[in-house]
């Protein structure tokens, strides 16, 4: 590849790069002024699960540990948060205070998990974390009788909105004369947190540990044998995952003003994991694209709908009854199609491509070298 | 009334059910070293599917004894899951047979969540009741109370477990099962043809589960569609409890884990000092679970093996 060419390409990534921000910027004016503010409340939880699912992919994307309770950490940031900010316990702590010790408690956590159970398998340890995520919902369920400490299935309402010195991110803010309502100052700021875990996970991909990671993923043995130290790699990992969802956890209390047991079932850990699966495992922008997709797959299926009224001229299904069956149905279809995920890297695509285009690669490499 | 004693008859019937949902987990775990998610929907549709049956029958005013009623949406039921097993293989898991083991996990969920909502489109949300059409007098064995149910339940469960023995042990399919989990490449090229193996454990494993499915809705007297899920995940502990992929491990661990929750349900209140209510179960059981992980890794009768490549 000549010099020229190379320069170029990068003019091509400045220009892209900027485009993105700039859309990044007006988004959720977009969004709001085209589809209305509830989906600006949507593109909050796309960035919300963007986080979440970069820090399930820490876990299972580059050390290849099955995490099916990831949702327990997230739990542990929302109720810290919401412990510490609310009239529950008369507490206001302020958000910058609660926002980094959720993802310290949240870290704890996961090394508590993990002491115990990093020697188990694969898929022993899978069923240890699903049971974990369990002991904790059902904890936070029943932890109000006989001392009242979580408030049990009623959950903790009127938790104080993020904000610093008085001000809160949830009023609406006037802006060129116009009152913006305050689930535009939330995009922001889950924004600066989700580029600021791209960034970690990201320098954390090639780093010492991350290589350390991958090698763990791909030959425990192996690695070990390389002096890597699997068991505190791996506890690192399931913290470091833990953390994020700490955080995440924290800035979704904050946000919705209530957490409840019913937000912190299974069935959230298993959207997380679909989210690094489909997207890609292990793969930055393929995660990105699986926590955006099934962010915005469930609620674009709500117009269902109308579109039976347009074909049929009346509804014949509920469109709430047949939105989950189609969100299982893409499941199937798309891992049986692409089984790598959606946006796979390209280390993972060339291991999942078939022998004979591998041959045609390489020996085309070789043409190449030759010449 | 002696509470040990009717505690653990409670949990040796309902451990019995989870052993039967759990023996299709730890059979397709040995083959094929996949968890089938969508075991526990298998489940749920052997319930439903039973009770659609013994309404319709019961509807059109048939004079049958209800045991013959029940037999009758009990096989209709073995059928349709049997059909769905062999479905769910070939369509969900067998083209990702050679994929990142991550994807067929997820494409089970996907048929999971599938079957949960077709079920609740057909049945509806609410929950359905079980006709009272089985016998259900009570005996008294010292000072605990059993019920015809539950003995029929209890006996009915291990009869099944037997025949799954001795099949797997002494037939020629039942041999070919072990071969292919040993060694499913070697398997083949002895001339065993693996993908019937494995459309049949699949098949085997669902007929296993519509019984069990039609032996909790019998037992509890409610069926509802999302009933597969927590089963599931309680039968799964329990064939990783007894060491998954090993079938006397499951039926243990079944048994098991049916007298433990049963018996934390009556025992954890007093030994807490009421600090601990009875919907602590759950958790004790996740709790007895993580325990015997940590000093038996592969579970109560798992050997230590090495990862299959």
């Amino acid at each position: 590849m000549n010099w020229s060419k190379l320069k170029s390409d990068r003019r091509i990534a400045y220009v892209a790069f900027i485009a993105l921000g700039l859309v990044l910027a007006v988004a959720p004016f977009l969004v709001g002024a085209g589809l209305g503010n509830g989906w600006v409340r949507i593109l909050d939880f796309v960035l919300l699960y963007i986080m979440l699912a970069l820090g399930l992919n820490i876990v299972v994307g580059y050390a290849g540990l099955l995490d099916l309770g990831y949702v327990a950490f997230y739990a542990v940031g929302a109720y810290l948060y919401a412990l510490l900010a609310s009239p529950h316990f008369g507490l206001h702590l302020p958000a910058w205070f609660i926002l980094p010790l959720g993802a310290l408690a949240a870290g704890m956590f996961g090394m508590m998990l993990g002491t115990p159970t990093l020697r188990l398998r694969g898929d022993y340890l899978a069923i240890v974390t699903l049971g974990f995520g369990e002991i904790i919902r059902i904890f936070l369920n029943n932890l109000n009788s006989p001392v009242n400490i979580t408030n049990g299935p009623q959950g903790i309402s009127m938790i104080d909105p993020i904000g610093a010195g008085g001000a809160s991110l949830s009023q609406s803010f006037e802006l060129f004369g116009m009152q913006v309502p305050g689930i535009y100052a939330y995009y922001y700021l889950f924004l600066a947190m989700a580029l600021l875990v791209v960034f970690i996970s990201l320098r954390l991909q090639d780093s010492r540990i991350g290589r350390a990671w991958v090698a763990i993923r791909e030959d425990e043995v192996a690695a070990e044998a390389m002096g890597i130290n699997t068991r505190n790699i791996k506890l690192l990992a399931f913290a470091m995952g833990a953390s994020f969802g700490g955080i995440s956890g924290g800035l979704f209390a904050g946000f919705q003003g209530f957490v409840s047991p019913e937000s912190f079932n299974l069935m959230e850990s298993i959207m997380i994991l679909c989210m690094v699966v489909l997207g890609g495992m292990g793969h930055i922008p393929g995660v990105i694209l699986g926590a955006i997709l099934l962010t915005v797959l469930p609620e674009a299926l709500r117009y269902i709908g109308p579109l039976e009224e347009f074909f049929f001229g009346r509804v014949v299904v509920d469109p709430a009854d047949l939105r989950m069956l189609i969100f299982g149905l893409a499941l199937i279809v798309v891992m049986i199609f692409r089984p790598a995920g959606l946006w796979p890297s390209k280390v993972r695509r060339r291991e999942f491509s078939s022998e004979a285009e591998v041959l045609a690669h390489e020996q085309e490499a070789l043409y190449d070298a030759s010449k | 009334m002696d509470i040990f004693l009717q505690q653990l008859i409670n949990g040796l019937v309902l451990g019995s059910v989870y052993a039967l949902i759990a023996l299709g987990y730890t059979m397709v775990y040995g083959i094929l070293e996949l968890i089938n998610f969508a075991h526990g929907e298998v489940v749920m549709i052997g319930a439903m599917v039973t009770l659609a049956v013994v309404n319709m029958l019961m509807a059109s005013g048939v004079d049958l004894p209800g045991l013959m009623i029940v037999a009758a949406g009990l096989l209709v039921a073995v059928a349709v899951c049997m059909a769905l097993g062999f479905v769910i293989e070939r369509i969900a898991y067998r083209p990702l047979r050679r994929a990142p083991r991550l994807a067929p996990l997820i494409t089970a969920i996907g048929v999971s969540i599938v079957l949960q909502n077709v079920a609740m489109l057909i049945w509806g949300r609410q929950y359905i009741s079980f006709p009272p059409i089985l016998p259900s007098t009570r005996h008294d064995i010292a000072g605990a109370g059993i019920t015809d149910l539950q003995i029929f339940i209890f006996v009915l469960a291990l009869v099944l477990m037997a025949g799954l023995v001795l099949l797997v042990q002494r037939t020629r399919i039942g041999r070919a099962m072990r071969a292919t989990a040993q060694a499913p490449e070697i398997a083949g090229l002895m001339g065993v043809n693996v993908n019937a193996v494995i459309s049949f454990t699949f098949i085997l494993g669902s007929a296993l589960a519509a019984i069990a499915g039609v032996m909790v809705s019998a037992y509890y007297g409610i069926a509802h569609y999302y009933m597969g899920f927590l089963l599931g995940l309680k039968a799964f502990t329990a064939a990783v409890l007894g060491g998954i992929g090993n079938i006397a491990g499951a039926m243990l661990g079944g048994l098991l884990l049916g007298v433990i929750e049963s018996m934390a349900a009556g025992y954890i209140g007093d030994l807490t000092g009421g600090f601990l209510g009875s919907h602590y179960q759950d958790v004790f059981a996740f709790f007895v679970l993580i325990g015997v992980l940590v000093f038996r890794p592969s579970g109560l009768l798992g050997e230590r093996v090495a990862e299959r490549p």
